[in-house]
């Protein structure tokens, strides 16, 4: 039996206590991305940007989600750096095996799943941490339907795209 | 100085922001979900890491919660939904899963051990993604967001219950599957 998973599990159960209790807030991520996408914005568009509807609710700043986002980055970085496993890849042994080691594929497919990503969250209003892990354990209901939703979506998808189905 | 200063002290938040995201990043890192691998694995029905790590931290976050909210250390922030949204959006999020193959937190920590692809692809997209759904929100908002809403925001609101009747049976579930997953050694 392998027991990282569980101790990475646990781990961040614990830290989702933390969260709740030093800072009132759940774990998430993808908001972290759609204020970034408005600070961009506004660096062509200027003040405009901020009047959108959705930058009202969501305004285009660092904010707690943003450090932690930016703080999985730094841990994970540290993490893979003291164990060595820090490599430089552009295509994952998995998607390289069955579709050809084609920097420019990959990077073309993981950006196109990356927009569908990036939508998909903010429609769903979170995502695999924020409705998946943080929403499951407060017992929400839009997040435990969320994240079945995820999952069905997400192996249909890979299972017509690594063929399983013919 | 009492919890309601901390939180509201917004400078110190940021850095508690950043010291629980560098756990976090360190647990998703050891716990190997930050591999492309892992996840498509996963999605593929071929590596039942994700799932551990998750149900994991749910069983473990969900009765620490509980138990502080009891005390009333703690406030829930359960998140409203709709079939519009929560469906509609899950969906999208699937294939967006499987095709990128990291999701909004385990890109972030796969750019950390050098995914490229994590980089240029995901970072970008998801930043385009978020951008597009931000410009097409008042739509979005009317047409489709709102279709459906959730009656409940929780699971024992929704059966008007002690929210312990409700974790343990949750709990001893996330167990069994559990307990099951290493049985038939996945």
């Amino acid at each position: 039996m392998e027991w990282t998973p569980y101790i990475a599990g646990a781990g961040i159960g614990i830290l989702s206590w933390v969260a709740f209790l030093l800072s009132n807030k759940p774990l998430g991520c993808s908001t972290a991305y759609a204020r970034t996408s408005g600070m961009i914005e506004r660096l062509f568009r200027g003040k405009k940007t901020e009047e959108k509807p959705y930058y009202r609710k969501f305004a285009p700043v660092v904010d707690w989600e943003w450090m932690l986002v930016a703080g999985v980055f730094l841990g994970a970085f540290a993490a893979a750096m003291l164990t060595g496993g820090f490599a430089l890849e552009w295509v994952p042994t998995l998607f390289g095996d069955t579709f050809g080691y084609d920097t420019a594929l990959r990077l073309a497919v993981a950006f196109a799943g990356g927009i569908l990503m990036g939508l998909g969250s903010r429609w769903a209003g979170g995502c695999t941490s924020g409705h998946g892990i943080s929403g499951t354990l407060q017992l929400a209901v839009s997040s435990w339907i969320a994240v079945v939703v995820f999952f069905i979506s997400g192996i249909v998808t890979a299972f017509l795209l690594y063929g399983v189905f013919w | 100085m009492t919890l309601d200063h901390l939180h509201e002290n917004n400078r110190l938040q940021l850095a508690i922001g950043l010291l629980i995201g560098l756990c976090f990043g360190v647990f998703l890192y050891i716990g190997g979900v930050t591999e492309y691998n892992v996840i498509l694995g996963q999605l593929l029905l071929t590596d039942f890491t994700v799932v551990k790590v998750m149900l994991t931290a749910v069983l473990v976050g969900m009765i620490g919660i509980y138990l502080m909210l009891g005390r009333g250390l703690v406030e829930l922030h359960p998140k409203p939904g709709s079939i519009g949204s929560t469906v509609v959006g899950g969906i999208i999020f699937g294939m967006g899963f499987a095709v990128l193959g990291y999701c909004p937190g385990t890109v972030a920590g796969a750019v950390g051990h050098g995914a490229l692809d994590a980089l240029f692809g995901g970072v970008t997209g998801i930043l385009v993604g978020a951008g597009i759904f931000a410009a097409a929100y008042p739509a979005l908002d009317e047409k489709i967001l709102s279709r459906g809403v959730f009656r409940s925001m929780t699971i024992p609101d929704a059966l008007k219950v002690n929210p312990w009747y409700v974790i343990i049976p949750f709990c001893i579930l996330i167990a069994a599957v559990l307990a099951g997953l290493e049985y038939f050694g996945l």
